[in-house]
């Protein structure tokens, strides 16, 4: 019985040397040890799947349950509508705004970050004096959270006095109303987080260039290859499956976005930029609408769980390798 | 003949370092254009900043103003002690969690692990709303336990340390026996010092994730008293913005210093450690 609960990936136990004395102290140890098992179990196991119940599960369960009703004021279920919520909601065109929203947003966020990232790595990625003072720049962003850069970004998207505009009546380009213009701030909540996102993923990216065993660009080299060459043929496949971790990591901080929509836009300008997170809020504890502010987090989690589940997928792959 | 071509040679390999490290200058300047922006205009006094201008005599005085009349310091203390408190409890709930997972033996083990590691893909910002109410029912609104006991575990912790004990050699957990060491005993003396680096890179990615938190604060405290940073810096910014750029960027000055300090001094070993949990 015991025995059947075994890890089965785990390494078969060593063959004792036939000294039956110390092994039969050892079996009896073992037994008694076994039968403490269960008590350490429950206290070691238990801080955990208690905290993880509170406020991970039964939360999941109890929005699940109030996407089904109407709410009150304190968000207590009243009537029970089945999945009418989910029916309206998908026939809701400010919603659907939101999500196409929201699909750009993270859409965009991930490339750029992947490409940038990337280029930042490559170049890095080389032995000359110095580099280590640029590698701990392109690091640097990590550091900073997210209210610094919604600040940061602000000042410079500011319409009168931000340095991208001035930037532009000096180039003789038009001036962009950065955070007023829907487009417009789209692309400035894009930039800030990609911004955000590229000291991590540099340092992810970096990693991953470096243990490209150099053999192959030696190899590639005899072949008389040149270096966009070896970058598609080599670099690239072999840090595949770091591409896809970024991506999906990227992804799924990107569907979480909430600070910066808060500071920099609050939503706005009409809706451009009101993504998912910062819509359940504002449905939620702005206009007291728990009903629908649970279906859009149900919504919420079913997009996030699927791209966490090709990660996982991704991650046993990786394990494998 | 020979000598020229070598020559033309250099002068394509310096040409081609010159190239080199001007990319890496455009691109150091663009990513840290914003912190340069930032500091310099904490430094400028904020009727010139108004007025569109980047030049003006430089003081201290935005951090004199910020350090005097916003509770900045009271903030950054507030997410001091909040990100210390959950780092620990990370480390220690997760531990002794993922030590379960491996060294003990009782039924359901596995399909427990599955239940944790499901955890992982249900987002928090999908479950605010009961877990707002949770706490309201707890009387826990605007106090220091709101911000720390819904997050005492991490189960992204208890499956990055699961990995990392798996990789104790399993003779070691037998010799134990044998010697007779209880459980407590033997992840106090080999599990945790085995898993030294494993344990450092979660107590960041924890002190770390602590430290950004936004929305969950923001909706669960309402002084100044108990504000961390990140919410204190949204408080600052929408009584302050229009009016007094200088203090805003100098409060944010002095959030994002300390942080890039640790980033700097800490850069090497962080980096092994990330590697290490990605490049496997």
């Amino acid at each position: 019985m015991i025995s059947s609960l075994r890890p089965s990936k785990r390494r078969p136990q060593p063959q004792l040397t036939p000294e039956t004395g110390s092994q039969v102290t050892a079996g009896i140890k073992n037994f008694e040890l076994k039968r403490n098992d269960k008590y350490y179990a429950w206290l070691f196991l238990g801080p955990s799947l208690l905290v993880l119940s509170i406020f991970v599960f039964y939360p999941m369960l109890r929005t699940f349950y109030l996407s089904l009703f109407l709410t009150d004021n304190f968000g207590r279920p009243t009537v029970f509508v089945g999945f009418q919520n989910y029916v309206n909601l998908l026939a809701t065109k400010s919603y659907l705004a939101s999500l196409q929203a929201t699909g750009i947003y993270v859409v965009g966020v991930a490339t750029f970050t992947i490409i940038v990232g990337l280029l930042l790595a490559a170049v890095a990625n080389q032995k000359i004096k110095g580099i280590e003072f640029f590698r701990t720049i392109f690091t640097s962003t990590m550091g900073v959270s997210v209210s610094v850069s919604a600040i940061f970004w602000l000042f410079m998207f500011n319409p009168s006095i931000g340095i991208l505009n001035k930037l532009a009546v000096g180039l003789h380009l038009p001036v962009v109303n950065w955070l007023t213009d829907p487009h417009w701030a789209m692309v400035a909540v894009i930039m800030t987080s990609v911004w955000m996102h590229l000291g991590f993923t540099f340092l992810i990216f970096f990693g991953a260039l470096q243990s490209v065993p150099k053999t192959l660009y030696d190899a590639a080299d005899v072949a008389g290859t040149n270096s966009r060459y070896q970058f598609w043929h080599i670099t690239l496949p072999m840090i595949s499956p770091t591409l896809f971790f970024v991506a999906v990591i990227t992804l799924i901080s990107s569907f979480k976005s909430f600070g910066l929509i808060d500071l920099m836009t609050a939503g706005g300008p009409t809706n451009a930029t009101n993504l998912l997170v910062y819509r359940v809020y504002r449905d939620a504890f702005v206009d007291g609408n728990y009903a629908l502010a649970s279906t859009e987090s149900i919504v919420l989690a079913v997009i996030i769980a699927l791209i966490t589940l090709i990660q996982f997928k991704l991650l046993a792959k990786r394990v494998n390798y | 003949m020979e000598m020229t071509t070598a020559g033309q040679a250099s002068i394509r390999r310096r040409s081609g370092l010159v190239f080199k490290y001007l990319l890496l200058a455009v691109l150091a300047f663009v990513i840290i254009f914003p912190f340069i922006l930032g500091l310099w205009t904490s430094f400028l006094p904020t009727t010139e900043i108004a007025k569109g201008s980047l030049q003006g005599h430089l003081s201290w005085q935005n951090y004199h103003d910020a350090f005097t009349q916003t509770p900045i310091l009271r903030y950054l203390f507030n997410s001091l002690v909040i990100s210390l408190i959950q780092m620990a409890a990370h480390l220690f709930f997760a531990s002794i969690a993922a030590y379960a997972f491996v060294f003990l033996e009782f039924k359901y083990r596995e399909q427990l692990f599955y239940v944790v590691l499901a955890t992982m893909m249900l987002p928090f910002e999908a479950e605010v709303i009961p877990n707002f109410q949770t706490v309201r029912s707890l009387h826990l609104l605007d106090h220091y336990a709101v911000m720390v006991i819904p997050f005492l575990t991490s189960a992204f912790g208890i499956f990055m340390l699961r990995q990392a004990f798996k990789q104790i050699p399993w003779d070691l957990k037998e010799a134990a026996d044998v010697d007779g060491l209880s459980h407590w005993q033997f992840y106090r003396q080999v599990a945790l010092p085995y898993s030294k680096i494993s344990l450092l890179t979660l107590a960041a990615y924890s002190f770390l994730g602590s430290w950004n938190q936004y929305l969950w604060p923001m909706l669960t405290t309402f002084s100044n008293r108990l504000r961390p940073v990140q919410d204190g810096l949204r408080q600052l910014h929408s009584e302050e913005t229009a009016t007094n750029w200088g203090l805003i960027q100098a409060s944010a000055a002095i959030v994002v210093i300390p942080t890039l300090i640790v980033l700097f001094w800490g850069q090497r070993y962080f980096k092994s450690g990330l590697n290490e949990g990605s490049v496997k």
